[in-house]
């Protein structure tokens, strides 16, 4: 029962948080979370239960998974397992060209949710993207507001057409993005550095830009550039980079 | 995850019992994250990991045997350990791992 919850949980990608006892007399016993901290089955008792709660969500929040001492109501001690799973990281690309088609393949092996945006329906096709999670057939600033970009979110841009990457930083820029980069040499990094600090995105906003985007693992061919941006990407997630 | 998740709908589609092995606490430098998981069936398949490699033949038996027994068992395997001597924790670290059968 609590087995077939977590899965339709994981399915539904809601956030949710398992613990197990995995010390102590009441070995296995274990409580499903949600968000909100509402529970399916027990520890052993409501004072273990709410203890575990309280840090599960906590953990939920960060991103981590640990095992934690706490004492029963009768005073035993214990140890729980407390997994969380967090949301699915959501990777949004800006521009349906041809090194979106591996970034969206090598995204998905890594679990993100992915959304390709580009308003050039020719290059925007099921055909082109069929691994991809939605395809959004709008310009980059009208469609960016509506996917709900967060913490959990990468926002990469690749159009390599100032009339679309440029309102696509700055509509990303807006929004607590955990990662945002945008594809070119160092002289379009700079020209649109400029274009942007001249719209009035602060110095501040700029220095959040990834670019030129990726790991400089000297990647070439389409597939080569699409690790070395995930590879970026992890390494943000992971805490490894700004 | 979703691959271990995959593999125990399936074995459970085929009538197999699961057992889970679960990483509960790992300390110094450790292959796996708390949390990674290790399903195996009571056909002998399995699919995931709980370490590089180096401790999987020791959780893949202790596997099988809650699949028999229910008993769940929290096992530790580390340097000073001899239990991790024989099976060759490589990596240098300690780890602790769940092992229980899926029958919740």
């Amino acid at each position: 029962m609590i087995f077939t919850t977590l899965v339709e949980a994981l399915d539904q990608q809601h956030p949710v948080a398992l613990a197990t006892v995995v010390r102590g007399s009441a070995l296995g016993a274990k409580l499903l979370l949600d968000e909100q901290g509402l529970g399916l089955g027990t520890l052993g008792d409501e004072e273990l239960d709410g203890a575990v709660r309280a840090v599960a969500l906590a953990l939920l929040d960060a991103e981590q998974s640990e095992t934690r001492p706490f004492h029963t109501l009768a005073g035993e001690a214990v140890e729980v397992l407390i997994e969380t799973y967090p949301a699915p990281p959501h990777l949004v690309i800006v521009g349906g060209v041809h090194i979106a088609i591996p970034l969206t393949d090598a995204a998905k092996l890594l679990g993100f949710r992915v959304t390709v945006v580009d308003p050039r329906t020719a290059f925007l096709t099921a055909e082109r993207f069929p691994q991809a999670d939605a395809l959004v057939a709008e310009w980059p600033d009208e469609a960016l507001p509506g996917l709900q970009l967060n913490r959990s979110t990468a926002v990469v841009i690749l159009t390599h057409d100032p009339k679309l990457d440029n309102p696509a930083t700055e509509a990303a820029l807006r929004y607590p993005v955990r990662y945002l980069g945008a594809i070119g040499s160092t002289k379009t990094q700079d020209k649109r550095r400029a274009a942007l600090h001249e719209a009035g995105v602060s110095e501040e906003d700029l220095a959040r830009i990834h670019g030129p985007i990726g790991l400089p693992i000297g990647g070439v061919s389409p597939g080569e550039i699409a690790i070395s941006i995930l590879a970026e990407i992890i390494a943000v997630w992971r805490g490894k980079q700004p | 995850m979703n691959e271990v998740l995959a593999f125990i709908e399936a074995a459970q589609a085929r009538g197999a019992a699961v057992a889970l092995a679960t990483v509960a606490r790992t300390y110094g430098s450790a292959p796996r994250r708390v949390g990674a998981k290790l399903a195996v069936a009571s056909d002998g398949a399995m699919a995931g990991s709980v370490s590089g490699g180096c401790i999987e033949g020791a959780v893949f038996e202790a596997c099988q045997d809650v699949i028999q027994t229910g008993e769940r068992q929290l096992l530790h395997f580390g340097v000073a350990d001899e239990q991790a001597w024989e099976v060759g924790l490589a990596c240098g670290g300690e780890i602790e791992v769940f092992v229980e059968r899926l029958d919740w």
